[in-house]
């Protein structure tokens, strides 16, 4: 049975009154794979996961997790899997030590089982040195691990992340990536969602919704591909206002956009590349701009997906 | 003239620990001020302050020139987003606008204009009779700042507003805060995202309750002196894995479906030579502003 995937939801439908918040999602997540749910807030991220962990009965469709579906068997479904949602609670004002075996009694485990494990959670999360420390004491990044770690303990063989990473600094960021990758290495199914789309870039898979639909789903790589089939170019200088005003006027630049201190500038690659429009903005008295040629970020993606579904191309693909 | 916002040795001690350590900045109307900095660099105590919610121990926090604490002629000058945010959980967000209006005091057709324009900027139209709880968390925080905006305050205080939005929200919502800059207010924003950093007029670095660095987000990074490096070639796990295990290797990200490497000074000949049995080589790239915090936080910390 190692064929068997660990999350396979097939049609999988919620309605609240007359809103669709999940309208008719299919897909399966491979076991071990690191598998991305992306999506404008609101898009159904939140909704599709309280379905696929057991809390959340289906309208329509069905799922199975770990082996085991979930509206049928949503408690089995409960203590096989992880999970870590937008606000995770912990105790604030209980030790390190105590939030794990706090959270390991809640999973069944207890006597030595519990303690071996316990230690194995903070060495795979690097809080050893935190182990007596008040929780409510730690940066937020921190807790974040521990967390995380509180949701491993039992051993889920899936686990599902909310938004693990909003609020976190980009160092504390590198860290718990390192976590969730060591996680999948060792056999763990990760489904993630995040706004973070250079995180989104360790994902094997990504899915992407749009209004309660998965309109997308495949390798960053071919994501980006499919979706942003122009040549991507990054713009940089001081003069970018001028830059943006004077691209935006020629034909064939298909979006200028911010992207970080520069803009991303996307053009049919039939008719321009970096030279061809360094050579434009020279000619229009020197914009004082530098101009590159980048690889399209799945940012670009992003905005591509939404802006092609939301501007009422209902089933118009790439 | 006195600034919109003048942060003066500001101090502040919980406990043992200093959270605001000399704190000292400004902000000038139609400037967007970007504090940007690790967890407990001071930077939510910050702005705790300068909206009159707590008293320094040292120094002084100052809005159009008063005392944040003191008069209600400040209330009406400041607009503030603090993370922990409060709305009516079980009014919808319609409502939940039409009260901030009513305690602003403003006239109907203001508010029906200034409301719809920014539930559309916030893509919140579709979602107008939901009550609050049953929002998302980057929605909830989405109608926090529109009601945070509702009375176009003369400064604005927002502390990490786009934590949880989405990409295209938060495009947008930047868009909307250039645009009332360019109209005279002065922003300060707090922020773990170095993009928008970059997007920001000026950037104060904070580390501990001080800055470290501070400037235009170009003239900071041409005064950068380090390398950045992208690696091409090779398989990306087991480029990362023999990366991770070099001492001059600061950090190691994905950049786009390459990775981006920081590397300390004399970093690159060795790299070079632990990747080049697996086919990979370093290309120097242009340092961004995410280099340039990383490396200044690792020098902090060591």
């Amino acid at each position: 049975m190692t064929s068997a995937p660990a999350i396979e939801a097939v049609s999988l439908t919620k309605r609240f009154g007359a809103f669709t918040a999940v309208d008719s999602v299919s897909f399966e997540v491979s076991r071990g794979e690191i598998f991305g749910y992306l999506g404008a807030n609101g898009a159904g991220k939140s909704t599709t996961i309280r379905m696929l962990i057991g809390l959340l009965a289906p309208t329509a469709g069905r799922a199975v997790v770990a082996g085991r579906d979930v509206t049928r068997e949503p408690e089995a479904v409960k203590a096989a899997i992880g999970y870590m949602s937008q606000r995770f609670s912990l105790y604030l004002d209980l030790p390190v030590r105590e939030n794990l075996r706090f959270f390991g009694g809640a999973y069944g485990l207890w006597g030595r089982e519990l303690q071996a494990r316990a230690e194995e959670v903070l060495e795979l999360t690097g809080l050893a040195e935190h182990r007596d420390t008040v929780t409510g004491e730690l940066p937020g990044g921190i807790r974040q691990r521990l967390a995380l770690g509180s949701a491993v303990l039992h051993r889920p063989s899936v686990v599902f992340l909310d938004e693990p990473t909003a609020g976190v600094d980009p160092l504390a960021r590198r860290g718990f990536w390192r976590l969730i990758r060591d996680l999948a290495r060792g056999g763990t199914t990760v489904f993630v969602t995040t706004h973070y789309l250079d995180e989104a870039e360790y994902c094997r898979r990504i899915g992407l919704m749009v209004d309660g639909r998965l309109v997308a789903l495949d390798t960053p790589l071919a994501l980006k591909r499919t979706w942003v089939p122009d040549r991507v170019l990054v713009a940089r200088g001081r003069a970018l206002g001028e830059a943006a005003s004077a691209l935006r006027a020629l034909d064939g630049v298909h979006a200028v956009e911010p992207f970080g201190a520069g803009l991303h500038v996307r053009v049919d690659p039939s008719r321009w590349d970096a030279d061809g429009v360094r050579a434009a903005l020279a000619g229009r008295g020197g914009v004082d701009v530098s101009v590159d040629e980048t690889e399209a970020s799945l940012e670009d993606v992003f905005l591509s997906v939404v802006g092609r579904t939301a501007q009422g191309a209902e089933e118009a693909g790439p | 003239m006195e600034p919109a916002i003048r942060a003066a040795g500001m101090a502040k001690r919980f406990g043992a620990v200093a959270a605001l350590d000399g704190l000292s900045f400004q902000v000038v109307a139609g400037e967007l001020y970007g504090l940007v900095g690790p967890d407990a660099a001071g930077k939510t105590t910050a702005i705790r302050a300068l909206s009159g919610l707590l008293d320094l121990d040292a120094g002084e926090a100052r809005v159009m020139g008063l005392d944040p604490r003191g008069s209600g002629e400040v209330r009406e000058l400041l607009g503030l987003l603090p993370q922990q945010y409060s709305l009516y959980r079980d009014l919808s967000v319609w409502e939940n606008l039409q009260f901030f209006a009513r305690l602003y005091v403003l006239p109907r057709d203001v508010f029906r204009r200034r409301a719809e324009r920014l539930l559309a900027i916030t893509r919140l139209e579709r979602f107008v009779d939901r009550r609050a709880d049953a929002l998302s968390g980057g929605m909830y925080k989405k109608l926090a700042l529109a009601a945070a905006l509702l009375h176009e305050p003369r400064v604005l205080l927002l502390d990490e507003p786009t934590n949880g939005v989405d990409p295209v929200s938060r495009r947008e919502l930047w868009a909307l805060l250039h645009e009332f800059v360019q109209g005279g207010m002065a922003v300060l924003i707090s922020t773990p995202y170095m993009d928008e950093a970059e997007r920001c007029d000026r950037v104060g670095l904070a580390y501990r309750g001080r800055l470290l660095q501070e400037g235009t987000p170009a003239d900071l990074l041409a005064a950068f002196d380090e390398e950045a490096f992208e690696v091409f070639g090779g398989d990306r796990d087991k480029v990362e894995a023999v990366l991770s295990g070099l001492p001059e290797v600061r950090a190691v990200s994905p950049a786009g479906s390459r990775l981006r490497v920081d590397l300390s000074r004399g970093g690159r000949e060795r790299a070079t030579l632990a990747l080049a049995p697996l086919g990979a080589e370093l290309r120097p790239v242009a340092p961004s502003f995410e280099d340039l915090f990383l490396s200044r936080l690792l020098r902090e910390a060591s």
